[in-house]
C-alpha cells in the first residue's frame, strides 16, 4: 500500500510545497517532512482501527449477513435472501412503526429547530445578559440520562400527575387522561419529550451562531429597508446554515433510532402504537427471536439514517472549497 | 428606545421561561421524591417537610450504589481508551498525507450518524463467544469503537488549527512526530482534551441499549441507568417517591458533575463552533 506511490514525488507532497508557499527552502522542508515519515501514518491510526473494525464495522457487516436468513439465534440458520426486506415492507406493524419514526422527526427535529430559529431571530438584535447561565440551564436535558428522563416524564404524564392536576386545576378534568396509556395521545405524549430533549441544544447552537454574524449584515439590512422578517430570512438564515445542518443532523438521528425513550416510557405501546424501528430490532433479536427480521430492520435503519443527514448536509453544507 | 427595551425584557422573560422547562421534570421528580414515605402525591404537590426515606429505600432496594460504581468504571474506561485513541487517529488524520485518507475518513464518518441499533446483535454473540457479556468490557471495547469517530473528527480538527508555525518550529529542533504531539501539541490540546473527555463520560454514564443487551444478568456490572430501568418497570415497586428518589440518585453525580465543568463544556464547545 505504502509502494503506491513512492513518497516525495507523489501528487500529496507536491501539493504540500506549493502550500507551503514559494520559498525554495520551505519547499524542501516539507518534502523531507513528508519522505522522512509516510508510513507511520497507519501506526497512529491502527489502534483506532482496531477498535473500529471489531465493534462497528464488523458488527455492521454481519447484521447485513444475518439479514440474510431466517434465524433464531440458536439453531442453524437458513439462507432466505432478501424475504426478510420484503416482508418488511408487507408487514403493517413495522410500516406503521416507521411512520411514528416520521412523526418523531417532527417532534424531535423540525419542531425545536423551529422553535429555536424563531427565538434566536427574536433575540439576535438584543445584548443578553446572563447568557453563559441560560446556555448552561438550557443544557440540562442533554445530560440527563435518557432513562432518568423516561422516569421524570412517566410521572408528568401520569393519571395523578402534574399535567392533569393543571387540567383539573384550571376546569378541565374531564380531558385528564393516562396520556402514555392512551391510544391516541401516547405517540405525540412521547414526541413532546423529544422536543424537549432537543430544543435547548438547538437553541444554543443558534444563539451562539446569530452572535458571530458580523453587525454590518444588519445595518446594511436595515439600510435597504428589511423589516424583522426580511432580515430573518435574508441576514440570520443564511449565517446559521451550519449550526442548522448540525441541529437537523443531531436531532434526526436521535429521532430515528430513539429506543431509550420509546422503551422507559411505553414500550411500544399501547398496542403499537408508538413502536419504532428500534424497538423491534431489539425485541426481534432478544425477545421474539426473529433475529435475522431483526437484522433487516436494523440495516434498513441504518440506509435511512445516513441517507437522510447525507441529504442534510449536502442541501445545507456551506459553501467553501 | 423603548421599543428595543421591551424587545429586551421579552426576550429575557422568554429565556427564563425557556431554561424553567428545562430544568422543570428534574427540579418535579426530586419533588415527589421528597415527600413522606408512602404519602400519596397529586399533581404538583410540595412537600410541607422534607424526608429522605425514599432515597434510603431507593438505595437499598435498587443495588445503586453498585449501580454507580459500575458507572463510574465503565465511563473511565471508555473515556481514558477513547481520548488515547483518538488523539493518535487525529493526529494523523489532521497532519500527516498519506493514501487512502479521503475515503478512510469517510469510513469514520459514517460512525458520527450510525444508529448502533444496527450493532448490537452482533456485538452479543461476539462478546458470549468471548465470554466477555456480563462483564465491564462488554460494556466499555464497543462503546469505545462508537465514540471513536466523534472523538476523532474532534482532535482532528483542533490540531489541524494548531498554528503551522509551531509545528515546524519543533521539526527545526528535530523533533520526531511523536515528540511533537507529546510536547507541544498534546500540552495545547489540554482545553479540547477535557471538553471531549466530558461529552465521552456523559455519552456513556447514560448509555442505556448496549447495557440492556450486553449486560441483562450480572446485576453486579448493571449500570446506573440500567438498574433504574429495571427498577422502575419492576410493578412492585409503584410508589412515585421511591422511583423518583431512584432517578434522582442516578441523575445526581452527572449533574454535579456538570456543575462543576460546565464553564469548561460551554468553552470548548464555543471554541470548537468559532474555529468551524
Amino acid at each position: 500500500m505504502t509502494a503506491a506511490a513512492p513518497p516525495g514525488t507523489g501528487a500529496d507532497s507536491a501539493r504540500a510545497g506549493t502550500s507551503a508557499g514559494s520559498s525554495r527552502r520551505g519547499d524542501t522542508r516539507i518534502r523531507a517532512w513528508a519522505r522522512r515519515q509516510y508510513w507511520p501514518a497507519y501506526l497512529y491510526l491502527l489502534p483506532g482501527a482496531a477498535f473500529y473494525v471489531l465493534f462497528v464495522l464488523r458488527p455492521l457487516l454481519t447484521t447485513a449477513w444475518i439479514s440474510l436468513f431466517d434465524w433464531d439465534g440458536l439453531t442453524l440458520g437458513s439462507w432466505t435472501g432478501l424475504d426478510n426486506y420484503t416482508a418488511l415492507l408487507s408487514d403493517p406493524a413495522l410500516r406503521a412503526s416507521l411512520l411514528h419514526s416520521l412523526v418523531f422527526i417532527f417532534f424531535y427535529a423540525l419542531l425545536p429547530v423551529a422553535a429555536g430559529l424563531l427565538l434566536t431571530g427574536l433575540m439576535v438584535r438584543i445584548r443578553i445578559r446572563g447568557l453563559a447561565v441560560f446556555r448552561s440551564l438550557l443544557f440540562v436535558p442533554q445530560v440527563l440520562s435518557t432513562v432518568v428522563i423516561a422516569v421524570s416524564w412517566r410521572w408528568i404524564y401520569d393519571t395523578d400527575g402534574p399535567v392533569n392536576g393543571l387540567l383539573r386545576a384550571v376546569g378541565l378534568g374531564g380531558i385528564a387522561r393516562s396520556w402514555l396509556g392512551d391510544y391516541t395521545t401516547a405517540l405525540p405524549s412521547v414526541g413532546l419529550i423529544g422536543s424537549w430533549i432537543m430544543y435547548g441544544l438547538c437553541m444554543v447552537l443558534f444563539l451562539t451562531g446569530a452572535m458571530r454574524i458580523p453587525r454590518e449584515l444588519f445595518e446594511a439590512a436595515r439600510l435597504d429597508g428589511a423589516g424583522p422578517v426580511r432580515e430573518f430570512f435574508t441576514v440570520i438564515l443564511p449565517a446559521l446554515r451550519g449550526e442548522i445542518s448540525i441541529a437537523l443532523v443531531l436531532t434526526v438521528t436521535q429521532a430515528l433510532r430513539n429506543f431509550d425513550i420509546v422503551w422507559n416510557t411505553t414500550t411500544g405501546g399501547p398496542g403499537n402504537s408508538t413502536s419504532v424501528p428500534s424497538v423491534f430490532i431489539y425485541q426481534g433479536a432478544f425477545v421474539t427471536r426473529q433475529v435475522g427480521s431483526a437484522a433487516a430492520i436494523g440495516i434498513a435503519l441504518t440506509v435511512l439514517t445516513v441517507a437522510v443527514c447525507g441529504v442534510i448536509m449536502r442541501v445545507l453544507r456551506e459553501r467553501e472549497g | 428606545m423603548d421599543g428595543s427595551r421591551r424587545e429586551s425584557f421579552v426576550s429575557h422573560a422568554l429565556l427564563i421561561f425557556a431554561s424553567l422547562v428545562a430544568l422543570y421534570p428534574f427540579v418535579q421528580i426530586l419533588l415527589v421524591a421528597l415527600h413522606e414515605p408512602g404519602a400519596r402525591v397529586t399533581g404538583f404537590s410540595v412537600p410541607t417537610s422534607l424526608h429522605f426515606d425514599n432515597f434510603v429505600t431507593a438505595w437499598n432496594k435498587g443495588l445503586f450504589s453498585s449501580a454507580l460504581v459500575s458507572s463510574l468504571l465503565v465511563a473511565v474506561g471508555v473515556v481514558v481508551i477513547t481520548l488515547v485513541v483518538s488523539v493518535l487517529a487525529g493526529y494523523a488524520f489532521a497532519l500527516f498525507t498519506f493514501p487512502l485518507k479521503g475515503p478512510l475518513m469517510g469510513i469514520l464518518l459514517i460512525g458520527l450518524v450510525l444508529p448502533y441499533e444496527a450493532t448490537v446483535i452482533p456485538l452479543y454473540y461476539q462478546m458470549k463467544e468471548w465470554g466477555l457479556l456480563n462483564t465491564y468490557w462488554a460494556l466499555i471495547l464497543p462503546q469505545v469503537g462508537l465514540s471513536l469517530a466523534l472523538g476523532t473528527f474532534w482532535m482532528r480538527n483542533f490540531f489541524a488549527g494548531v498554528p503551522r508555525s509551531l509545528r515546524e518550529a519543533a521539526e527545526i529542533d528535530g523533533a520526531s512526530r511523536f515528540q511533537t504531539l507529546r510536547r507541544i501539541m498534546l500540552p495545547l490540546a489540554v482545553p479540547a482534551l477535557t471538553t471531549l473527555a466530558t461529552l465521552l463520560f456523559l455519552y456513556a454514564w447514560n448509555e442505556f441499549l448496549l447495557a440492556l443487551v450486553l449486560v441483562p444478568n450480572n446485576p453486579d456490572v448493571q449500570t446506573a441507568p440500567l438498574a433504574l430501568s429495571f427498577f422502575s418497570s419492576d410493578r412492585r415497586n409503584s410508589d412515585p417517591g421511591v422511583t423518583s428518589a431512584a432517578a434522582v440518585l442516578v441523575a445526581l453525580p452527572v449533574l454535579i458533575g456538570y456543575i462543576a465543568l460546565q464553564r469548561k463544556f460551554i468553552s470548548g464547545m464555543l471554541a470548537g463552533a468559532v474555529k468551524e
